[in-house]
């Protein structure tokens, strides 16, 4: 979420230049408003985003264990360790299964957003239904659904009312244990995909359906020409948000199974290696290594599918 | 572009301020010295504990109460901590963690004395105290436990008789035999591995000499490889796999519930699970609760005998330690050796007494009757065991490399135990090599 806060603060920072002409004094103060107001959220944003980030490479290149006094200036030793090591990352593997689940997750997603930006029976409680699970705290969620998958848990008993076979170790095989986990992933997460989309839906202007509907468009004729190009910024973000939240999964498999039965990602690696191991120069290269896989998928990614006009016009200022 | 610059400049220079990852020096070498007159000392003093359940339900004020009869001067205040070796961590690169604190388990050996004022001498204090080799450094010691454990097999005594079974396994064969029994004969399972939890699966690891007898088992473990033919944690690895494999164990390991699992061992749901002695108190907590007879509840030894007897190693709890920065290191000091030698804190948690001469907990009496020997491990090479553990990457005292085997072992995971040990071992050695150890 950092990168979002950022371009919204640079925006921001290059709206009030045009003014008209002024006095010296009053021109300093009109310049320097901006940056007042930006003092908060730059200080935040230093302290908590940056500055961590700055010791975590410091750290990337020592060998230090977290909390002994002495630590070792090591060079690049950390990080030719990782590359050495291919078994560090063969745990991407398990982001497999969270990319498919988020390409189901932003289909569904845009599906309901769609459905609810019109007219239907029920509609602010089915939206309140699905943001639902995203306030829920991911602790909990692992949780709740530790008991779900339970063999003869909820879920059993859920199909066994339909005469489904039941009885069966969801969390058992990497298989179905990954699957299962990425399941609830969709689950909590729809709810956001579903506000954003559904938020850029609302900003289309209504008349335009009025129009097309005139011309004699149908539902899915409004959908392809209309809402999919009007919102195609936010779904682009969501890609990105999504292929990136999958490379770095971590709560509900942490929790819920602590990365056994090969649901280990990178990031419970990262953190295993960190506070089991107490490598914590290797795992901050880790998950530099890891910022810098997700900066490189994100920019291949814009190449690939530029924003349209928005990203010209910030290109340019 | 001037403002880009200026932003990028500003972020730049907050960036290098904060970079800079300084330590203070730590003074070194302080001691906690006993106080003379108990009547003078005083202070309020804070003591970080992990067990927040006795801070809230009220017995450590109730030892507070005891101990002010002595120390009428000295205030204690707990700080129950729920995560403790994770935020004791933290706190631990500040001067601020408490005045007495247990040692966390990530300080290396080495750094002690930077970080704990010493309690005394090894020679003088392992005459009275058990344990003192695990945090000697240099001949004085760091930290002392209040109470001590022996691991075993925690075990329902109705389902096993039920299962005719009454003497205790002697080999890890007729361990598997009376599991087998157990789920031949009865309702219960055999073992219960608490695999979602993953504590309990590190545990296994407590078998340290209990096989080989051997006061030394650290020093082996440290030169040697622990999964070679016939060593320690290939015995242990390959019974929990065998267990595992035979279908002994609950269906689906990957939901089990800690909590959960004491009421149902207490009421003979669960035949046998593989802890330590510390258990025996909350098992029969929870079969008071679940309405079912405490005196089910035994205690076994590793299924291994050396000349025809069994062996016990004993091993400490978390050690408390006095804080090197703490202003009232007196009250400090009056605090652990008023709650080592005279709290009951052990006796109160049928365990074992941090004294050397003290009782023996009822829970090991039967120990005592079948003549199992004791054995306090000689603990010195007690850090090299520690970073060759996370140098290697194999993790003994941590679950993975057994759930993987558990994994491996009920077919949720392809390979050959064997390999899988061997493999092991093989990183083991290596990681030996590469320390010159």
């Amino acid at each position: 979420m950092a990168s979002t806060t950022e371009t919204a603060s640079v925006k921001t920072a290059a709206g009030p230049g045009a003014a008209a002409p002024a006095p010296r004094r009053a021109r300093l103060w009109r310049g320097a408003t901006p940056w007042l107001f930006l003092l908060a959220p730059l200080t935040l944003l230093i302290v908590f985003t940056y500055a961590p980030i700055a010791n975590m490479v410091a750290y990337s290149f020592t060998d230090w264990d977290g909390v002994s006094p002495e630590l070792r200036y090591t060079g690049a030793e950390n990080y030719t360790e990782l590359f050495t090591r291919p078994d560090l990352f063969e745990v991407f593997w398990v982001s497999g299964y969270y990319l498919v689940a988020s390409v189901v997750q932003i289909v569904a997603a845009l599906y309901f957003a769609t459905i609810l930006s019109f007219n239907v029976r029920f509609r602010n409680f089915f939206k309140g239904v699905l943001f639902f699970p995203y306030l829920i705290n991911g602790v909990a969620i692992g949780f709740v659904f530790l008991y779900f998958f339970q063999d003869g848990g909820t879920l059993d008993s859920v199909l066994g009312l339909f005469g489904v076979e039941t009885d069966r170790a969801w969390l058992g095989t990497p298989e179905s244990a990954n699957t299962s986990l990425a399941a609830v992933s969709v689950w909590r997460y729809l709810g956001l995909n579903f506000v954003l989309f559904l938020g850029a839906i609302q900003s289309i202007p209504g008349e335009l359906y009025e129009a097309a509907e005139l011309d004699g468009a149908n539902r899915w004729h409004q959908f392809r020409h209309i809402i999919a190009p009007g919102i195609k910024p936010v779904l682009s973000l969501t890609v990105i948000l999504s292929i990136s939240g999958s490379l770095s999964v971590f709560e509900i498999p942490y929790i819920m199974t602590g990365g056994a039965t090969g649901t280990e990602t990178f990031v419970i690696q990262t953190v295993k290696l960190a506070f089991q191991f107490n490598k914590t120069g290797l795992a901050s290269a880790a998950a530099i290594v890891l910022l810098l896989i997700v900066l490189a998928v994100t920019w291949v990614q814009r190449r690939l599918v530029p924003d349209s006009a928005d990203d010209k016009r910030m290109d340019l200022a | 572009m001037n403002r880009r610059i200026v932003l990028a400049l500003a972020v730049g220079a907050a960036l290098l301020a904060s970079g800079c990852t300084g330590s203070g020096g730590a003074t070194k070498g302080a001691d906690a010295e006993a106080p003379d007159d108990p009547a003078k000392v005083s202070g309020t003093i804070t003591v970080l504990t992990h067990r927040t359940d006795l801070v809230q339900d009220g017995t450590m004020k109730k030892y507070v109460a005891e101990f002010n009869k002595t120390y009428p001067k000295v205030k204690v205040e707990f700080d129950g901590i729920t995560d403790y070796e994770g935020e004791v961590k933290i706190r631990m690169n500040t001067e601020n963690y408490g005045d007495v604190l247990m040692i966390p388990a990530v300080i290396e050996k080495k750094d002690y004395p930077k970080f704990f004022a010493s309690l005394g001498g090894r020679e003088e204090r392992s005459k009275k105290y058990r344990f003192t080799d695990y945090t000697a450094v240099d001949g004085k010691v760091y930290g002392q436990s209040p109470l001590g454990a022996v691991p075993g097999f925690i075990y329902n005594k109705k389902v096993w008789s039920r299962a005719g079974v009454t003497d205790w396994p002697t080999t890890p064969a007729e361990f598997l035999a009376g599991l087998k029994a157990i789920k031949a004969k009865t309702d219960a399972v055999p073992y219960y591995t608490n695999f979602k939890d993953g504590w309990p699966l590190s545990q296994w690891t407590g078998v340290k000499g209990s096989v080989s007898c051997d006061e030394q088992a650290t020093t082996r473990w440290v030169e040697g490889n622990p999964w070679a033919e016939g060593g320690e944690l290939r015995v242990a690895d390959s019974l929990l796999y065998d267990i595992v494999h035979e279908g002994l164990s609950e269906k689906d390991p990957t939901t089990t519930n800690w909590e959960a699992s004491k009421p149902k061992l207490a009421k003979g749901e669960i035949a046998t699970m593989w802890l330590g002695s510390w258990a025996v108190i909350q098992m029969r907590g929870a079969a008071k609760q679940a309405g079912a007879d405490p005196d089910d509840i035994g205690f076994m030894p590793f299924p291994a005998q050396k000349d025809g007897t069994f062996c016990a190693v004993t091993s400490p709890d978390y050690q408390q330690a006095v804080n090197i920065h703490s202003d009232h290191k007196e009250a400090a000091r009056a605090w652990i050796d008023w709650f080592t030698d005279k709290s009951g804190y052990a006796e109160d948690n049928l365990a074992l007494s941090p004294l050397k001469d003290g009782p023996l907990p009822d829970v090991l009496k039967p120990y005592e009757e079948a003549g199992v020997k004791f054995l306090d491990l000689d603990d010195s090479k007690g850090a090299e065991l520690k970073t060759l553990e996370n140098q290697s990457e194999v993790g003994i005292n941590t679950p993975d490399y057994r759930k993987e085997l558990v994994d491996m072992a009920r077919g949720a995971r392809k390979g050959d135990p064997d390999d899988y040990l061997d493999g092991l071992g093989e990183k083991w050695t290596e990681t030996q090599k590469s320390l010159g150890y």
